[in-house]
């Protein structure tokens, strides 16, 4: 299941880590106070054995001073108190911090996912990129907020530890020393195994929550042909890979969680015969044995905590490159260096002109895994629309007629030739500016949860008086009057989140939206598939009168939604093979005639009454 | 035609703070938990007899110290160095077996968790495919996916490591406590009364974060459904220049999960600093009590030692504690919302005793239907109808007349509130669902392709089609020859939603699909409105095949498309105001007629 482009060749854990920086930067003052606080935590705990040491090599042995053990008492009260102190102010000082990190990393994904051209959104399926900014980001930020600062502390502890433990008998500690190489040999090797578990667990999740998406989206097509079954057995296969490889994830951690409790112990075990050997040789006082101990207690649980934060860091290094390899896509379609202006509007209408235009979709890879180049899906297009024209584009299914709209406002860029709006090429633009002179209604038209009002008022940023006259007037073009009937009239949420509305009332909602931006120029592709021929002819009257002045480019499969149009182009292999008005090809050009008719050039073409009426007994059974 | 939004049911409760609310849906996410937990209960205990092992293991070091400074060190003085070898030699296989026991427990439970997991999220998907049309329209496709993916993640971060951890940490520290009285009763009871205030603390911590997790999980699940939303409709997004706006309410919806995690990690905070004061007094104490005693020589120096060790052992875990304690209140806030998906009952529900439909005819019936969406208002107020096997219908009228409904009844994504749809003389809601969804098939205007190759999209329709009958069907709807010069035929991956395909090549791919389908109730819902002529006169042709000997119902803008059919039906409010054939309605004079009318003034035009 193609989900996510492949991984970018792997880079070191501390480089992808560090790179975390860019929005870290702000918090890092507090971030390194905290684990200033934390260290002091744990550098307490590590004095409380020494006082130990101090009251039974003192009081209790040699002075059997009550005071004294009162004093060094009170002295451990102390420096656990203030432990606890360090450790409020740790978690002080590192919440803020890790919970805005988490947020301006989620915001600054999201800006970058909408300026990413439509052409990465085909690409990526939306379970894995929502997976990157839900859990890896989650991931990251307990990574930032305990597991780095964790790792530190823990680490620097270790070491202290090992140093005081040195301090107080070099024999027992350089066995402790010894010991540790092996569980750093360990850690080593577990960190390799364990990343490339980690990085596969989470691509399964994001394609399991791909599998989710479109099994909830596609509710409709499931249910229909009741493939419900299917659909579990699919899904639960793919959950049953991501266990196994949860599964198998655990068990790389097993192993070095054997080393990191095994070890530490058996370190203890061994210095415990030392140390009562040396002990009874009198090469080492008690206080310093019990010293030892109640160090070696302190240390090793840092030691056994290393495990987890090894295996939480690389997480959270999985998380990163995730997170990276979206925030890594450069846009394809870019704002200009120096963005032009377009010359001030022409009340007669842009001029719209397309020269040479080719596109083909990018290269992907395809189901054995190769490269292909996308063939040229528009093989040189040369167009010109003239101001205040009405142009309808007739082309078979699958020509390109939707692609070719896209280019206008620069869904897709044309891989060669140009696009130009009165004499400025659309890639100079800035993309607000050209997006606000060109408004396009999609044939699948997609509306969001918001009221009937917010969705028609999408493109544009009236408001008050002004901006109700304008729905008033777009719906009323439209025919999309039902919209005042709705339960709460023009304040009805529509979208998923609100009602369900038929194809044809959203179809016109959608082209109420696309007319109230009162574009320069106007895209429509297909607009009125879904209206009957009534409502259809009702909304094409209007559109024309209201069409003046605006150039527009309607795609049309119908002879009625042709007849918005002044000219006709032909979209035929990639070309404009015709340009003209609609009885003119109709007599002239075959290719039109088929598309339009769906008889061949060979038919007599006489009129079209006749030629309908043909249409209809040729599917008549 | 349009659902009105039946309120929100499941998510209600989020609103709701009455105590006897909470208490019911926290009885309800426990119940399922330990539903759970049943399939796995051997394994489970078994990974806790390990957890018992390892931790035994473990509490025997200090009293292999105290026992080495205590006994072996005036034994070795003495000149016998049994007892030290002795120690040491335990300490060693107390470490090794500790070792084992803990890797055991680290697979052990993964294996227990991730088979919870799966458990729980084929539970879960299994229940969304179940749940009617009513459910999905309303309850939205942001907030389903939340649940299967964050929610069901929370619940995975809990049994990750929380649970080990807890059994371990509760463990270690009733061992620890055990150790103790044991080995010195009275530094046990200093030990014991300082589970007092923890107790207090963790029951404030417990009752002050349950509230907040929810909060959490609903502030996710917001996040997600705006995301969803919003890469859904990218396209709108950047032609309209939304971003901006889109920023900004995400931005909002951003800032507040974080306030909500912020106030969780806040009183995390409090948790834990609180826990290692008691602590820290704890050892203090321990310390004061043995050392004045010690003066006395009522103990000695190594079994203070192991007090103070076991002291400090004893608070150790409750870090770990309150860490699971955060995962825990998170998963059981996750556990409410799956437990309340799981709860909700398809308002389509599968019938009790299935009736088989082995060879069905398509002889269809409305009976007295009376049908509204949810609690809104009647739809259909009366409808009476009889279509014979293999007849064919076009259904015709204005948006929102309830033809749309009529095909929905008769597909069964919806129940009628009075009367009954039958097949062949069978209510629908009797019919073995298989059977049902063999005999009847609904193509809609939105086609939706899934990941995947064209040709898997197609073999939908019938899974064990060989790749012979997918090309076959492709051929019957004319869309073999467009496939057949695609990069890998076949094979060629779909895309995400099908984007590559133009709206009109997928209407086609999913009409192979109810070719392949072959069903006996052919339901076309404006599945035809985005084919160009020769497209759809090229489905018409596969049509006719197709209808030869099956019943269809046929909605349709375009009259070329109604005037092939064999019976029209013209319906207004949601009652059936003219029925006959194309030719004798438009003879007639009628609503139909002046359609018709319409239909040739638009063609004329044209020319």
């Amino acid at each position: 299941m193609p989900s996510a482009p492949p991984a970018s060749p792997p880079e070191s854990t501390t480089r992808v880590l560090l790179r975390l920086r860019r929005w870290a930067r702000p918090a890092l003052p507090r971030i390194a106070l905290g684990g200033l606080t934390a260290l002091g935590a744990s550098l307490l705990a590590l004095a409380v054995p020494q006082v130990l040491r101090v009251i039974v090599n003192g009081p209790l042995l040699s002075e059997g001073s009550q005071r004294g053990v009162i004093l060094g008492a009170a002295v451990v009260l102390a420096l656990g108190v203030l432990e606890a102190f360090l450790v409020w102010c740790r978690r002080a000082l590192i919440l803020t911090p890790g919970t805005t990190v988490e947020r301006d990393m989620r915001t600054d994904l999201f800006r970058h996912l909408l300026d990413l051209p439509v052409e990465f959104h085909d690409r990526w399926s939306g379970g894995q990129l929502l997976s990157r900014i839900m859990s890896d980001l989650g991931t990251i930020r307990r990574w930032t907020v305990f597991g780095l600062v964790m790792l530190l502390v823990s680490a620097t502890t270790v070491v202290v530890g090992i140093g005081l433990m040195l301090a107080t008998s070099w024999v027992l500690g350089l066995v402790y020393l010894v010991g540790a190489v092996p569980m750093i040999w360990l850690g080593f090797r577990f960190r390799e195994d364990y990343k490339v578990v980690a990085r596969r667990a989470r691509d399964q999740a994001g394609d399991l929550a791909t599998t989710v998406e479109e099994s909830v989206h596609g509710i409709r097509v499931l249910k229909a042909f009741g493939r419900g079954a299917d659909a579990l057995d699919d899904f639960a296969r793919q959950a049953d890979e991501l266990r196994t490889t949860e599964v198998h994830k655990a068990k790389t951690q097993s192993r070095v969680s054997f080393a990191l409790s095994a070890i530490p112990e058996a370190i203890l075990a061994v210095s415990l015969g030392f140390g009562v050997v040396l002990t009874s040789r009198g090469e080492l006082s008690v206080g310093a044995l019990v010293a030892f101990f109640a160090t070696a207690a302190v240390v090793n649980s840092p030691v056994e905590r290393l495990g987890m934060l090894l295996a939480m860091t690389l997480d959270a290094k999985a998380a990163t490159d995730r997170y990276l390899q979206v925030m890594d896509t450069g846009s394809a379609v870019r704002d200009p260096a120096e963005a032009v202006a377009l010359p001030v509007a022409d009340p007669a209408g842009s001029r719209v002109e397309l020269s040479g235009v080719h596109f083909a979709h990018p290269r992907s890879a395809s189901a054995d895994g190769e490269l292909r180049g996308g063939s040229d899906i528009l093989a040189g297009i040369d167009l010109v629309l003239e101001p205040g024209e009405t142009m309808a584009l007739v082309g078979l299914t699958g020509s390109g007629k939707t692609t070719l709209l896209q280019l206008v406002p620069r869904l897709y860029d044309v891989t060669a030739g140009s696009v130009r709006i009165d004499g400025v090429d659309v890639r100079d633009l800035s993309r607000a500016d050209l997006r606000a002179a060109v408004s396009i209604a999609f044939e699948d038209p997609i509306l969001f949860s918001a009221s009937v009002r917010e969705n028609v008022l999408l493109g544009t940023d009236l408001s008050g008086q002004a901006a109700d006259d304008l729905v008033a007037e777009a719906l009323d073009v439209a025919r999309a009057g039902f919209a005042y009937g709705l339960p709460d009239g023009l304040d009805t949420i529509i979208g998923e989140e609100g009602l369900s509305l038929s194809g044809g009332q959203r179809q016109r909602i959608a082209l109420a939206r696309a007319i109230a931006v009162r574009p320069r120029v106007l895209l429509l592709d297909d607009p009125l598939s879904a209206l009957d021929v009534t409502t259809e002819a009702a909304v094409t009257g209007r559109l024309r009168e209201m069409l003046t002045g605006t150039t527009t480019l309607v795609v049309a499969h119908r002879p009625s939604t042709v007849a918005l149009a002044d000219r006709v182009a032909v979209l035929e292999d990639g070309r404009i093979t015709g340009v003209g008005r609609h009885a003119d090809l109709l007599s002239t050009h075959p290719h039109y005639r088929y598309v339009l008719t769906a008889l061949s050039a060979l038919d007599d073409p006489g009129g079209a009454d006749d030629a309908q009426a043909d249409e209809l007994a040729e599917v008549r059974p | 035609m349009s659902a009105p939004v039946t309120s929100a049911t499941s998510e209600s409760f989020e609103e709701q703070s009455t105590a006897a609310e909470s208490r019911r849906i926290r009885r309800r996410s426990l119940g399922l938990l330990r539903s759970l937990l049943r399939p796995v209960a051997g394994a489970a205990w078994g990974t806790a007899a390990l957890v018992v092992g390892a931790q035994l293991a473990a509490v025997a070091g200090p009293a292999l110290v105290a026992y080495g400074i205590d006994q072996a060190l005036p034994a070795l003085t003495d000149g016998d160095a049994g007892p030290i070898t002795l120690a040491t030699a335990a300490y060693l296989a107390a470490a090794l077996l500790g070792g084992v026991l803990t890797a055991a427990t680290v697979r052990a439970s993964a294996r227990v968790s991730q088979t919870m997991l799966l458990d729980l999220r084929r539970r879960v998907f299994r229940h969304t495919q179940r749940l009617s049309l009513e459910f999905h329209e309303s309850y939205t496709s942001g907030r389903i996916i939340s649940r299967q993916t964050s929610d069901v993640d929370a619940l995975r971060e809990l049994l990750d490591g929380g649970v080990t951890t807890l059994a371990s940490g509760v463990l270690a520290m009733v061992f620890t406590a055990v150790s103790l009285v044991l080995l010195d009763w009275r530094s046990g009871l200093v030990l014991l009364i300082a589970v007092v205030p923890g107790v207090i603390l963790t029951r404030w911590f417990q009752v002050r974060t349950q509230v907040q997790y929810r909060k959490q999980r609903t502030a996710a699940a917001r996040l997600i459904v705006r995301f969803v939303e919003t890469m859904t409709g990218i396209r709108a997004v950047q032609a309209f220049r939304r971003e901006p706006q889109v920023r900004e309410v995400y931005g909002d919806l951003a800032e507040d999960y974080r306030g909500s995690s912020a106030t969780s990690i806040r009183l995390n905070g409090v948790f834990d600093t609180g826990l290692t004061l008691i602590g820290n007094v704890t050892v203090a104490a321990v310390l004061l009590v043995g050392g004045l005693r010690a003066l006395d020589g009522g103990i000695e120096v190594g079994v203070l030692v192991a007090a103070v060790l076991y002291s400090r052992r004893f608070f150790n875990p409750l870090q770990q504690i309150g860490m699971f304690y955060n995962s825990f209140q998170s998963a059981t806030a996750a556990l409410e919302k799956l437990a309340s998906l799981l709860a909700e009952e398809p308002t389509v529900p599968d019938p009790e005793r299935p009736k088989r439909l082995a060879e069905a005819r398509g002889d269809v019936r409305f009976d007295d239907v009376e049908f509204g969406y949810g609690t809104g208002p009647t739809v259909l107020p009366h409808v009476d109808l009889h279509i014979p096997a293999g007849q064919s219908i076009a259904l015709v009228g204005e948006t929102g007349a309830g033809k749309s409904t009529i095909a929905k009844l008769l597909a069964r994504f919806y129940d009628v509130r009075a009367g009954a749809v039958r097949l062949d003389g069978l209510d629908l809601r009797e019919i073995d669902p298989v059977d049902l969804r063999r005999a009847v098939v609904m193509v809609t205007q939105e086609a939706y392709l899934f990941s995947g190759s064209i040709g898997a999209n197609i073999a939908l329709g019938k899974p064990e089609a060989t790749p012979q009958e997918i090309e076959a069907a492709a051929r019957a709807v004319g869309v073999h020859d467009l496939i057949a010069a695609m990069p890998d035929g076949y094979d060629t991956e779909a895309d995400k939603r099908g984007v590559r395909l133009s709206a009109g090549q997928r209407q086609l791919v999913s009409f192979a699909r109810a070719f392949l389908a072959d069903p006996v109730l052919l339901i076309l819902d404006e599945a035809t409105s985005s084919l160009d002529v020769p497209g759809e006169a090229l489905v018409q042709v596969g049509l006719q095949t197709l209808l030869a000997d099956r019943t269809s119902v046929v909605i349709a803008h375009r009259l070329s498309t109604v005037m092939g059919s064999d019976r029209v039906l013209v319906i207004e409010d949601g009652r059936i105001v003219e029925d006959g054939s194309p030719f004798a309605l438009v003879a007639a004079g009628g609503r139909f007629a002046d359609l018709h009318a319409d239909w040739q003034r638009s063609l004329r035009r044209t020319t």
